[in-house]
């Protein structure tokens, strides 16, 4: 049996208890994803834009799911700090897939400001959860309806109109597994008509050599004038998998951009699907990738630009070591209506060892002729010149080696808009390079 | 012997299978300023290159001593630590990595093979604010990345404070005077000039008479077909000056 069915048997042998723990609003969609996922199977290793990676595998081991909502043992929120040094956020908190506010996150919520539980906000915002959830990512695949057909809870984040928040929004992921478990994470943002927010994300494993599984679907609406930053940093662990999707919906003269760096992984699919709304949107998605050992880090993305005047930027960029591998498929889409869209893509990559692997390909879809696009994708090492010239200046190899591969990511970092997490970044960066495991130091619970 | 500073003997080296130097002799005691000219291809880049231990060279016989120890077993970063100084014909652009890390991690990797403490921030940037006024380097260039967008005398001027800063035994110049006018030319060979003592030695490698002009050396090198074909004093490279290269070819080229 493929690895999907065992979710579907979970769900129908349990069904009634998944809906008891949940708000009607998540439940109302349940039905629907069932029916698509009963003529679905997850991708495979080798299937179109799968080159390193297998769906399939990584649902396959018999993952424990809290369909029950146990609460957990010990509530970690209390003590929680993030470890980047000046930063002060809004900080939750999901244990597994369950959400907690830091205890001083209702205190400090500046006005026009939700960010609450999923099955909280069905309470407080209704018609909000009404008319968005579901709606980006409903139908896109088989992850995607099985996260709908299972989510019991979720993060919310709502901007009102015209609100801008100047501290960042956090939100840390955890897992504190004593067995094999699977979590189904989901967040919905909406942010409306001219609001401007940022939000950081870390995801963090105790290590534990127990598998987990997240299985994450963000859904963002960012409304016209609207400006979001999403920044997320998986910092995990071995046997740590990871399907997370990004759908994100631009209205009109709207700016979304995405930092997603992954330091340290088991197994990482991140799929990245943006479209445009309404003319004159922006949208910026940069990423890097350390790889080690025999971990695996595959990016997707797929920009669709609908409507005209909009600009679009993706870079790129992984250092492999070890057996590592990773992948990056890019996707441009452009419209015919789109006319004067510009849109760039970089995916540049060094494999620092021969059995590293890294598969890239981009892919430009243009249906207009007056835009203007872009695109590149290098593989290779380091340069050898300026090693020698290092060296030659009494800097020994391996430190010369380490900052010409942070250097090769500074312009990735430095897309960072928050002071204290780019500062954190370099230095994280620098240190995962070194060999050792890149924790921020007071985040290892 | 405890007067020489670099004693090369019978040193060859090449590129793949294709041999470039074909026994070079060379020595170079505290004080001296050697000049090393050439007709292109002669060898003249290989010989610095193999010296500071470029890796696309491949030594194939002969040996090089700085100060009785061998080169030719040492690292690149370790000959540098040993006190040998080489400024690129074509330094390097290194984006992302500042003047001042670059800087940093190359003086404290010499104190730590030295078995000195690092320089602490504030006499770290005493020590960059002096050495950059030989070369009259501007302080903006010190935050940019390693000779990115630099001018080809902003590059070159940046050798030569790099060569301040490191306080080597031995500098070799590879073409240094490659891309200059007459003013970058001045200011890097009065750089030169002004970190000359009686200890250290200079190699100043060179197509042109030019940069003798500003930096005098009281030895002149011929380099043919990876050999030393020809020795003299200041008075050799006004020669070449005057009559080229070719009464050198065919002198060698008739003996081969």
């Amino acid at each position: 049996m493929d690895s999907l069915t065992q979710y579907i048997r979970l769900y129908d042998e349990h069904a009634a208890t998944i809906c008891a723990h949940a708000p009607e609003a998540l439940n109302r969609l349940r039905p629907h994803a069932l029916a698509r996922l009963a003529a679905a199977r997850f991708p495979r290793k080798g299937d179109k834009s799968y080159p390193a990676i297998s769906i399939d595998e990584m649902f396959a081991p018999d993952f424990g799911v809290n369909i029950n909502r146990m609460a957990m043992p010990v509530d970690m929120t209390a003590t929680m700090h993030c470890g980047v040094p000046n930063i002060s956020t809004l900080l939750g908190v999901v244990v597994g897939d369950t959400f907690r506010p830091s205890a001083s996150l209702e205190r400090n919520m500046p006005e026009g400001v939700t960010f609450c539980s999923l099955a909280r906000a069905a309470e407080t915002h209704p018609e909000i959860i009404e008319k968005y959830y579901g709606r980006l990512a409903s139908g896109r695949n088989a992850a995607a309806d099985l996260n709908t057909l299972l989510a019991q809870d979720g993060v919310f984040i709502h901007i009102a109109a015209g609100t801008a928040v100047d501290r960042p929004l956090q939100l840390i992921n955890i897992f504190n597994p004593t067995a094999p478990v699977m979590a189904t994470r989901r967040v919905l943002v909406v942010m409306e008509q001219g609001a401007d927010a940022r939000a950081l994300v870390c995801d963090h494993t105790q290590e534990r050599n127990v598998p987990c599984l997240s299985n994450q679907v963000i859904e963002i609406f960012v409304g016209e004038n609207a400006r979001f930053d999403w920044y997320d940093l998986e910092e995990s662990s071995d046997d740590t998998a990871r399907v997370s999707q990004l759908f994100v919906d631009q209205q009109a003269h709207s700016r979304f951009s995405l930092n997603g760096t992954t330091l340290m992984a088991g197994r990482t699919r991140n799929n990245y699907f943006i479209d445009h709304s309404g003319p004159s949107c922006s949208t910026r998605l940069t990423g890097m990738a350390i790889g080690m050992a025999d971990q695996v880090v595959d990016n997707f993305t797929c920009v669709g630009h609908h409507f005209p005047e909009s600009t679009s930027e993706q870079i790129f960029k992984y250092i492999l070591d070890d057996q590592s591998q990773g992948s990056f498929y890019g996707t441009v889409i452009v419209d015919e209506a789109a006319r004067f869209t510009d849109a760039r893509q970089t995916n540049r990559n060094i494999l620092a060892s021969a059995d590293a692997r890294m598969y890239t390909r981009p892919r430009l879809e243009i249906n207009c002729d007056e835009v203007k696009c872009s695109h590149g994708a290098t593989v290779g090492q380091l340069d050898a010149n300026a090693l020698f010239y290092m060296r030659s200046r009494g800097i020994p190899e391996a430190e010369a080696k380490m900052m010409l591969m942070q250097a090769f990511m500074s312009d990735v970092i430095d897309t960072v808009e928050i002071d204290a997490l780019r500062t954190r970044l370099h230095q994280l960066v620098e240190r995962r390079l070194s060999g050792e495991a890149a924790r921020c130091a007071d985040c290892k619970i | 012997m405890e007067d020489i500073l670099l004693n090369v003997r019978g040193l060859r080296a090449g590129i793949d299978d294709k041999e470039i130097l074909r026994g070079i002799d060379l020595t170079v005691r505290p004080g001296e300023v050697h000049a090393i000219m050439g007709p292109n291809g002669s060898g003249k880049s290989t010989l610095s290159g193999v010296l500071a231990g470029d890796p696309r060279f491949t030594v194939t016989g002969g040996e090089a001593t700085l100060s009785g120890v061998n080169l030719l077993d040492l690292s690149p970063e370790d000959r540098s630590h040993e006190g040998l100084f080489l400024s690129f014909q074509y330094p390097v652009e290194i984006p992302g990595v500042s003047m001042v890390n670059f800087m940093r991690a190359a003086v404290n990797a010499k104190r730590k093979y030295l078995h000195q403490d690092p320089l602490s921030a504030s006499e770290f940037l005493k020590m960059m604010r002096q050495k950059r006024a030989i070369v009259e380097l501007d302080n903006k260039l010190a935050s940019r990345s390693v000779n990115e967008g630099f001018s080809g005398g902003e590059k070159k001027r940046n050798e030569i404070f790099q060569m301040a800063v490191l306080e080597p035994k031995l500098a070799i110049l590879d073409e240094t005077d490659s891309g200059l006018d007459i003013d970058a030319l001045r200011i890097v060979a009065g750089g030169v000039n002004k970190l000359k003592t009686e200890r250290n030695a200079t190699i100043v490698i060179t197509h042109y008479q030019r940069l003798l002009d500003y930096i005098r050396p009281d030895f002149v090198h011929i380099l043919y077909k990876g050999r030393i074909v020809h020795s003299g004093g200041p008075e050799l490279a006004l020669e070449l000056e005057e009559r080229g290269y070719d009464w050198i070819k065919d002198t060698v080229d008739s003996k081969d």
